[in-house]
């Protein structure tokens, strides 16, 4: 019984441990969509300015799903 | 906190965002008022302060503080010109409150021993889901029945058309949630990282690193305060936008 | 060694208890963290914390959704009937004065450019009036010099005459004061010689020797 009960702890941190892979996802999808701005932005730098806000939206987005992997590493550590 | 103990690190991460009653120990009702009353409550005197006081001089040339709250003001209204277009200028009041809410709490939030208040799902989901509600509401009120054409994607092939219309459901559904996730574990995220950094200076080794570590969260996490409310004001033009134009 | 958690701490003392005898050496240390920990998080257990996530304490939820939309009542009726007028009428204002401020400017050039160009014309109606001027001095002082010396051409002319004339008479009188002197002369000499003078042949004598010397 105590035994099961350090195995489900020893999951939960191996679990949060994985979950936190997730971030590295979202951290190529947030540089991969900052780059294509840039290369963009320097081919066309007069367009880049009305763009900004589409940089922001297309983070945003990205980056979100690298939050709820990390928000299933929290939940794993505090709250399982 | 236990930090006598010199055989091991002592990690709080957490505990920064614990909610207590102001006055006494007492359970935490609805009513009663704990630190996120206080924080909030800073929140709105910050936003009174630079946005009343700080234009009461009504300069036709502005002073610092003017221009910031003009500059706010600017930056806001032309984002929902952008994105909204020149109709969603009618919820212009609306939209600069959650972008103003949310800048303060979030800088407010920065500052040491404070509460903050939209690192806390309730918060942000309340915010996320007003701005849900109010935007589902406000598209079936202008577009009756032609709303519903947002998930019914008509540049598609047809056969394709009940499989993205689901998907598109669903996306719409979960606008909410990834709402007010980004920005409650954003800001979770990088105040539970200082504490940890923080946690680390207590060994004298480490220390000069952690402190410099935390130095560079803190500048990193002020970027994070100002974008998320950023983030979270356009995205709500975003999905203002598909209800007053709801055609793919 | 490290602890990440705090709600766990209860739990994993009674496990590190289990375990110690196990592993002495190491349960120890274990356990005089964890009970560390334990000891820190029961204050805050005490203040309220049920669960490690204090995001996830639902009890708390009420208590923050009612004072948020307290707070965002407050800065929406804040900003709507006070700050965003405000700011909108002074925006506004700058606008307006920036226009009419613009408009002015505009005007101002133009009147620049109608004094530049009111200025040129006045620049080269002078230079036409100087060329007209300087044109008819010299036409004048051409005229009064033609005039100077065609006075001068007569009076030098009138001149010339008068001295021929003289020249003329001087001549005229020299060759009959030679004819004269000559007729004495001859008359005398032939007196002189006892003879007596025929005054008619004499002349006639005397004129035809001086023709060929005076004339």
């Amino acid at each position: 019984m105590e035994n099961v009960a350090t195995y489900a702890e020893l999951g939960k941190y191996l679990g949060a441990g994985l979950a936190c892979i997730g971030m590295a996802g979202a951290a190529m999808g947030v540089g991969n969509v900052a780059g294509n701005y840039l290369s963009g932005a320097l081919r066309n730098p007069s367009a880049a300015a009305s763009q900004t806000a589409m940089l922001f939206i297309g983070m945003a987005f990205a980056e979100a799903l690298g939050i709820f992997s990390f928000l299933v590493a929290l939940l794993l550590l505090f709250a399982a | 906190m236990a930090t006598e103990d010199s055989t091991g690190l002592v990690f709080h991460p957490m505990d920064q965002f614990i909610v207590r009653p102001l006055f006494g120990d007492g359970p935490v009702h609805w009513y009663t008022p704990t630190n996120v009353t206080l924080w909030l409550a800073l929140a709105v005197l910050a936003v009174w302060l630079l946005f009343v006081v700080g234009t009461s001089g009504r300069a036709l040339i502005p002073s610092r503080i003017q221009s910031m709250a003009e500059l706010t003001y600017g930056m806001v209204h032309k984002m929902i010109e952008d994105v909204s277009g020149k109709e969603g200028l009618r919820y212009f009041p609306y939209i600069f409150t959650l972008f103003c809410f949310i800048l303060f709490a979030n800088m407010l939030g920065l500052l040491p021993k404070s509460f903050t208040t939209t690192s806390h799902i309730a918060v942000t989901g309340v915010l996320a889901l007003l701005v849900f509600l109010g935007v589902t509401i406000l598209g079936f009120v202008r577009n009756g029945a032609h709303f519903l054409g947002l998930f019914w994607v008509h540049s598609a092939p047809l056969a394709l058309r009940p499989v993205l219309a689901v998907i598109e459901v669903i996306s719409y559904f979960v606008r909410p949630v990834s709402h007010s996730i980004r920005l409650a574990g954003n800001l979770l995220a990088g105040h539970a990282v200082i504490k940890v950094f923080a946690a680390f200076a207590a060994i004298t080794v480490i220390a000069p690193v952690s402190i410099l570590a935390i130095i560079g969260m803190f500048a990193f996490e002020i970027m994070v305060a100002v974008i998320q409310a950023y983030v979270f004001t356009i995205l709500t033009c975003v999905y203002l936008k598909d209800a007053l134009h709801p055609a793919h | 060694m490290f602890s990440l958690l705090q709600q766990t701490a209860p739990a994993a003392v009674d496990q590190t208890i289990i375990v110690v005898p196990a592993d002495p050496a190491a349960g120890v240390v274990v356990a005089e963290t964890e009970t560390v920990v334990a000891a820190g998080h029961a204050a805050a257990d005490a203040a309220g914390s049920a669960v490690g996530m204090p995001q996830l304490d639902f009890s708390t939820f009420g208590n923050q959704i009612f004072w948020l939309v307290v707070a965002l009542a407050a800065i929406y009726l804040i900003l709507s009937r006070v700050a965003l007028p405000r700011i909108g009428r002074i925006l506004g204002d700058r606008q307006g004065l920036m226009t009419a401020d613009l408009a002015a400017a505009e005007d101002f050039k133009r009147k620049a450019r109608e004094a530049e160009a009111a200025y040129d014309r006045a620049l080269a109606e002078a230079r036409a009036e100087a060329g007209k001027i300087v044109a008819a001095n010299k036409a004048e002082i051409d005229a009064e010099l033609k005039v100077a010396i065609a006075k001068a051409d007569a009076e030098i002319a009138a001149r010339a005459a008068e001295s021929e004339r003289r020249i003329a008479e001087i001549r005229e009188s020299a060759a009959t004061d030679a004819r004269n002197v000559a007729r004495e002369v001859a008359a005398e000499l032939v007196s002189t010689f006892g003879g007596r003078p025929d005054t008619a042949a004499v002349d006639a004598a005397v004129d035809s020797r001086i023709k060929g010397a005076v004339q």
